[in-house]
């Protein structure tokens, strides 16, 4: 029970309950250290810090790189919000949202604006960030480079020596092969004008509110023991070529459910003849413009 | 021509612990000159080209790179020791090239040839997807490849097809000094002269001063100006290519000569 | 002799010196059999513009192995081999051939010394054109020109214009012997060096071959040649050397 002794003094006495666990599940000394390196993160915009994952009480995969950079940094006054695909309710957000209830007992919400930090797999909100949110982003995998050279040494020293040829050999590869650039997710980003960052598998149509946001992003990647952050308005550029710029795409219609345009939108099919119809992939985003517009009424 | 002086070594040594992979090397190679390294398998051939090549640290002894100032003079830095490893590999990437024996060491085989080659011109900073490709178009005919597979990868081709898009890509950024490693080995004889035709044209062409290794001194005889013998790591004996050939004066080369099978 | 020999510019009322030749040597060591073999001893040979010279002597008295020394092919074991140079937008300049350095004999070889050797050495598939062409555009002149000139030397000498574009390499002896020729004739080298040229050639293409010789004479080439073909010899060569009397002694 030492490491308890040692916890209470930093962190509030969990609930009779749970009183099994640290304050947001990991012990204090695992939070320092990755607090320690989501600082080196944001002192080096885009970069990969290495830091010493733990195992986490869910599967790889299932966010335990972003669940680790919540937990270092929630504070029991926090608000947090778990989207997944843009979704409050889906298993995976709803499990990282419980999890976190249990352990750490801060608030939760599904309402962005009310939001502190922020856990996401996939998406960016659509309703604007502010400087006070954190957004962390679940990552599979960090290392943008990986699709043409799979050495891991000779990755770092390309991003150590800016050696970003080969990102562009797979934009080329793209535009050869379908006549544009078809990578539609995890769109490469080159941040601050140094590191080149996989920014997670969020749609390409997401990629201009990563550059110059007020909040704070910090992107953890569990299995590969990264973490690496865009601090708050910090340029983002997506990779492009003179010829074929960066085109962030977008279905050219509104929400069938609550007729926002702009947004990201989910391609729903609704019966066995292909019918389909394009509904908003942020269901907070969604709810508060139907919310609005019946109020307006 | 020949023209000026721009790569040397300058009693190269490396030694693997006891074991030596090459001493006291020292050679020349000047611009539109081809020199070849020849010597059995283990002589240290290839010890040599990858100390040469800024792959390996050498125990001792210069590789220098030789650079024109503005005002005309040679300026010679030793790739090791003056140059950071930044510089190093930009100059690996930009005035140097380097062919492989096997072209899927050289060539990224998932990527098409024309990404093959516009590789090295977007590593050089080219951002313009249509200059790029009409550029890769243009090396792909100039090394003989139809222009109708510039979207093909490279596991469709043949391997002379292969060995071809691999000079393509290495020379696609206007190196001045290109390293080859027995770039004929392993290929059908018809498609070796095809490639030896197309190495001497392009020599010619743009001016290339490469270091070729070989064993075959039938390629060192069609290609080559100049040439080195090696044995158990040392240069044992070096000149112009028909002198060695026809005139061996070292045990060694002698040996080497009277071996060639004649046809 | 020795101060003619440092003043090798003397006339004598022919063209200048070209080629000055002295107290060269060579033998050749057989490692495999730890043998020396002389061939070569005092050498002696100048050769002026404008004149063609004769080797003679009997088969193996070593007529071309000096052809080959001069031409920097076999490295000598002593004495010297001058030859006057072209140079690259310069003045004329004396090389000696015997000496260890390789790019003055290949800029020799392109700008200067012509050799035709009585075998064809190419690269296969390049065409009968290009190789013909090749040592003219390596020598500086422009490429329609070279080929121009290629074009008719192998009209000149009977290769038929079909096998232009196809590989010396499939031809026959003759064949190969005539494209040979035409690359040796394609640049107008100041020296030229020629080892049986009119050997296996029937007597239409040996009375041209001989035309190509007494023009190159002519137009001021030094010419040094093998011939066993006598009345070659006396009617384009003006004086005859006997390699016999450099033979070295075997020991």
């Amino acid at each position: 029970m030492s490491a308890q002794d040692l916890s209470s003094a930093a962190a509030p006495a969990p609930a009779e309950e749970e009183a099994d666990y640290n304050f947001a599940y990991l012990d204090e000394n695992t939070k320092r250290m990755i607090r320690r390196a989501l600082l080196k993160a944001v002192a080096i915009p885009g970069y990969q810090t290495p830091f010493a994952s733990r195992e986490m009480p869910m599967p790889y995969g299932w966010g335990t790189g972003g669940v680790q950079v919540t937990s270092a940094c929630l504070t029991e006054s926090d608000s947090l919000k778990v989207i997944d695909q843009g979704a409050d309710d889906t298993t995976n957000a709803v499990s990282i949202r419980k999890f976190f209830e249990r352990t750490a007992r801060v608030a939760t919400t599904t309402r962005t604006e009310e939001a502190t930090i922020i856990q996401t797999r996939h998406r960016i909100p659509e309703t604007p960030l502010t400087e006070n949110q954190i957004l962390v982003y679940q990552v599979p995998i960090p290392e943008p480079l990986r699709f043409l050279e799979p050495r891991e040494t000779e990755t770092r020293k390309m991003h150590a020596l800016e050696e970003y040829g080969l990102m562009h050999v797979k934009l080329y590869e793209d535009i050869a092969r379908h006549g544009h650039i078809a990578t539609a997710y995890a769109y490469p980003v080159q941040v601050g004008r140094r590191y080149v960052m996989d920014p997670s598998p969020i749609p390409k149509f997401d990629n201009p509110k990563l550059s110059n946001c007020p909040a704070l992003q910090l992107f953890g990647a569990g299995r590969e023991q990264r973490i690496y952050a865009v601090p708050p308005y910090t340029e983002a550029i997506s990779l492009d070529f003179e010829d074929h710029p960066f085109d962030p795409g977008g279905v050219d219609q509104p929400c069938a459910l609550c007729g926002a345009t702009g947004v990201y939108l989910d391609e729903v099919i609704t019966d066995d003849q292909g019918t389909r119809m394009y509904v908003c992939s942020d269901t907070d985003h969604c709810e508060k413009t139907r919310a609005d517009a019946e109020a307006a009424q | 021509m020949i023209g000026a002086p721009l790569f040397k070594l300058s009693g190269l040594t490396k030694l693997y612990g006891a074991r030596v992979g090459c001493r006291h090397a020292s050679l020349e190679v000047r611009a539109g000159e081809v020199l070849a390294v020849v010597g059995e398998s283990g002589s240290g051939k290839s010890t040599l080209l990858s100390c040469a090549s800024g792959q390996m640290l050498p125990t001792s002894g210069g590789v220098l790179h030789g650079a024109t100032s503005p005002d005309g003079r040679t300026v010679w830095r030793d790739i090791y020791q003056d140059l950071s490893e930044p510089e190093r590999r930009k100059l690996l990437r930009s005035e140097w090239a380097y062919v492989h024996q096997d072209a899927r060491d050289g060539l990224r085989m998932s990527v098409s040839a024309g990404g093959n080659i516009g590789e090295r011109m977007m590593a050089a900073g080219a951002r313009r997807y249509g200059a790029i490709r009409r550029e890769a178009e243009a090396w792909l005919a100039r090394v003989e490849i139809p222009t109708d597979r510039l979207d093909d990868r490279p596991t469709a081709f043949s391997g002379g097809m292969r060995q071809r898009l691999q000079i393509a890509r290495a020379l696609a950024t206007g190196p001045k000094l290109v390293f080859m490693d027995e770039p004929t080995g392993g290929l059908d004889v018809s498609v070796q002269a095809r490639l030896l035709d197309l190495v001497r044209r392009l020599v010619a062409e743009y001016d290339l001063a490469v270091i070729i290794v070989t064993h075959d001194l039938a390629v060192a005889r069609l290609l080559a100006h100049r040439m080195v013998v090696m044995k158990q790591g040392r240069i044992v004996e070096s000149g112009l290519t028909d002198q060695i050939l026809d005139d061996p004066l070292h045990p060694y080369s002698q040996l080497l000569v009277s071996s060639i099978l004649q046809t | 002799m020795a101060t003619t020999r440092s003043e090798p510019d003397r006339t004598d009322g022919r063209g200048p010196v070209q080629i000055d030749i002295s107290g060269l040597k060579k033998s050749f060591h057989l490692f495999g059999q730890n043998v020396s073999i002389p061939v070569m001893e005092g050498g002696e040979l100048c050769v002026h513009a404008g004149e063609c010279v004769a080797l003679i002597g009997e088969s193996g008295a070593g007529k071309s192995t000096l052809m080959r020394m001069i031409y920097g092919n076999y490295r000598s074991n002593g004495g010297k081999i001058r030859v006057r140079c072209v140079a690259q937008g310069g003045p004329e300049k004396w090389i000696d051939v015997g000496l260890p350095h390789p790019h003055e004999i290949i800029e020799m070889r392109r700008a200067t010394l012509g050799y035709v050797s009585q075998f064809l050495r190419v690269i296969p598939r390049v065409s009968t054109l290009d190789i013909v062409a090749e040592p003219a555009i390596a020598a500086g002149a422009a490429p329609e020109e070279a080929v121009a000139r290629a074009k008719q030397l192998l009209s000149r000498l009977r290769v038929r214009e079909t096998l232009w574009g196809l590989s010396p390499l499939t031809f026959s002896g003759g064949e190969q012997q005539r494209v040979n020729i035409a690359r040796g004739f394609a640049h107008r080298f100041p020296i030229m060096l020629l080892d049986e040229p009119t050997a296996s050639l029937d007597a239409v293409n040996r009375e041209t071959v001989l035309q190509l010789i007494e023009e190159a004479r002519d137009d001021g080439a030094a010419i040094i040649g093998i011939f066993h073909d006598s009345a070659a010899r006396a009617r384009i060569c003006s004086r005859e050397i006997d390699v016999s009397a450099f033979t070295a002694q075997a020991a």
